[in-house]
């Protein structure tokens, strides 16, 4: 079997978000990027396949060289090889054209069930659409048994199992397996592992991002004692007027 | 412009979000078409008329009864084109946009996914979006002749203003090999309110201790018609269901008021609840990060202070 685990590369969770360039681009200063949480999910159910039922893990991500790091830390994880497509991530589209073009002959890609920058939730479905197979997610639990995937989704207020045959695109979320961390072999044989840059193919894009907004700050806290929680129960009714 | 609009259904019943997203379609004074895909309850469609929407179309075909999203995504494609439609809405949620993603790419619409207000229009068509997690906002153009919206919680207020709708049926053409997903079963809590859309949202964390104490904010929720939420770490222990985790990774929650109880307030946590218009924080530790992202605060004992918030709550109706 052949998996594909699509990594995207973002801010730490913690990372405060910043833009510059008159708001125009995300400022990196001081930001730590990671293996989208999500994608690592992904990546630690695929080695897990690769250990249990003998696949080969290939990882791919869309980015420029900066990238890379983390790249190499999904090849100490476990991953056998990977492909750098060489361009920005601009949008889902794109992103999705690009990871297309590269899946053909995989018989299972793994992805997060969102990127947490852009958040869209879509590569999945866009990547099954445009290679004609079935996408599925949030996935929680996935088995593979011969050329059928039986897997636990979950919906708005409940959870579905669902099945469907290889070729298969799903995005992941927890429990699905246990995050890995990679230990010093990994580091080391990382190191050496194949990393592929190709580059991108043109893609038309239709939707583009002209500028970016932080939140209005919040006022400061009103303190209510703890002696008092009718008082705020008023102020929910009169001040905020929620209730 | 024509607009299209998506009506999820659960149990027949038209999901809340749904109607935002028919009240989005009114607001920009579009001529406003709902389209409700299996089984749906014929009151609640006619009903859509006061919402905005001036005609439903209904594809009642019982195959359409399981929300495959690759079934659906063919039959909206097509009536986009049957309806003539320069923009298809849709809500977020686990079915709606991945549908809304295949739709853009069978029909080489825009699309641009979590939108959260009304489109600028003085120049183009501009969106904005919520990104990083509700942390920051994107603006973005969206150039193509058709476009496909899904629309994150509150983008429009769902406000009855008209009548009923008539309520016309579609024959919607089905493809075999669209059905590439089987669902087996599925498990679903009823009655309660679900989280993604409740309008107030009672959460517990560590601080509560253990599951055995659930029943305090239990009767909170109750008393304020809430849906109940929690932090990661109690729904790795165990101690709730996994869909009701709020934060980075698990639910994104925008009600109007959230009460988050012996919760620390870890960024991964706020990302999820950074939306709601009202944020009350109940928490023994007076630095506890969580009161600065709060508008309300309690520094208490939960166990105290939750049972006596639900009589005050009950005391004040
Ligand atoms: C990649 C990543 C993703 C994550 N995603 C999420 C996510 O989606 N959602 C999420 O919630 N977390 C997430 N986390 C975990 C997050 O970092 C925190 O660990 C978690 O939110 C803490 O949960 P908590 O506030 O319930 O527990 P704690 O941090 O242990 O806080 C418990 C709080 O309860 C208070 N308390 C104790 N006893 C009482 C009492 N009797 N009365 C009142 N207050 C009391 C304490 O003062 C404390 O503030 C993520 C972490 C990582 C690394
Ligand atoms: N630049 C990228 N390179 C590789 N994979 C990506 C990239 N962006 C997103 N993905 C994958 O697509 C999933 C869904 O992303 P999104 O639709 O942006 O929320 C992510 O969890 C990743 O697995």
């Amino acid at each position: 079997m052949k998996i594909l685990v699509c990594v995207s590369n973002v801010p730490d969770t913690t990372s405060k978000i910043a833009f510059s360039d008159n708001n125009t681009k995300l400022d990196t200063n001081g930001v730590q990027f990671i293996i989208g949480p999500y994608d690592d999910y992904a990546l630690a159910r695929a080695v897990e396949l690769k250990e249990t039922a003998g696949a080969s893990v290939t990882v791919i991500n869309v980015g420029l060289v900066e990238t890379e790091p983390t790249i190499r830390k999904a090849l100490a994880i476990g991953a056998d090889d990977a492909i750098r497509v060489n361009a920005f991530p601009t949008d889902s589209l794109f992103v999705a054209a690009q990871i297309a073009e590269q899946a053909k002959g995989y018989d299972l890609i793994l992805m997060g069930r969102e990127s947490i920058d852009f958040n869209g939730g879509v590569v999945h479905a866009m990547v099954g659409e445009m290679l004609g197979i079935p996408s599925v997610s949030p996935v929680m639990k996935l088995d593979i048994n011969g050329t059928k995937a039986t897997m636990t989704i979950e919906i708005e207020g409940g959870k579905e199992q669902v099945e469907a045959n290889l070729p298969l695109v799903a995005g992941c979320q927890e429990p699905i397996a246990e995050w890995k961390i990679p230990n010093m072999r990994g580091i080391m044989s990382a190191r050496t592992k194949p990393l592929k840059v190709v580059e991108a193919k043109s893609v038309e894009v239709t939707s583009v991002n002209k500028s970016f907004e932080l939140p209005a700050p919040k006022g400061a806290v009103k303190m209510i004692s703890a002696d008092n929680v009718a008082e705020l129960v008023t102020r929910l009714k009169t001040e905020a007027k929620v209730l | 412009m024509n607009i299209l609009v998506f009506v999820e259904t659960s149990e027949g019943k038209v999901r809340k979000a749904s109607l935002e997203a028919i009240a989005y379609a009114h607001a920009m004074r579009g001529t406003t078409t709902a389209i409700a895909l299996g089984k749906a309850d014929a009151a609640e469609l006619q009903a859509l008329g006061k919402y905005g929407a001036a005609k439903v179309l209904h594809a009642s075909d019982p195959k359409l009864d399981e929300h495959v999203p690759q079934v659906y995504s063919s039959v909206l494609a097509k009536a986009m084109q049957d309806e003539n439609a320069d923009l298809l809405l849709l809500a977020n949620s686990s079915l709606g946009t991945p549908v809304a993603a295949k739709v853009a790419i069978k029909t080489g619409a825009s699309f641009v996914s979590n939108v959260t207000e009304l489109p600028d229009l003085s120049s183009g068509f501009t969106v904005k979006r919520s990104i990083y997690t509700g942390k920051a906002f994107a603006h973005v153009a969206m150039t193509g002749a058709k476009k496909v919206i899904t629309l994150k919680k509150n983008a429009a207020e769902a406000k009855e203003t008209g009548g009923n709708a008539q309520v016309v049926a579609y024959a919607a053409t089905l493809n075999q090999a669209d059905f590439n997903t089987k669902t087996l079963s599925t498990e679903k809590a009823t009655g309660d309110i679900l989280l993604p859309e409740a309008e107030i949202v009672v959460s517990g964390g560590r601080g509560m201790k253990g599951p055995e104490h659930w029943g305090i904010l239990e009767n909170l929720a109750k008393a304020l018609h809430a849906a109940t939420g929690c932090s990661k770490p109690v729904s790795d222990m165990g101690w709730r269901p996994h869909h009701e985790h709020v934060g980075q990774t698990g639910v994104k929650v925008a009600p109007q008021l959230y009460i988050a109880i012996g919760i620390s307030g870890a960024i991964q946590h706020l990302a999820g609840v950074n939306s709601s218009k009202c944020i009350v924080v109940i928490n023994k530790d007076a630095d506890a990060p969580f009161f600065k992202a709060a508008d309300y605060g309690i520094v208490g004992d939960a166990f105290e202070v939750v049972p006596k918030l639900t009589e005050a709550i009950l005391a004040s109706k």
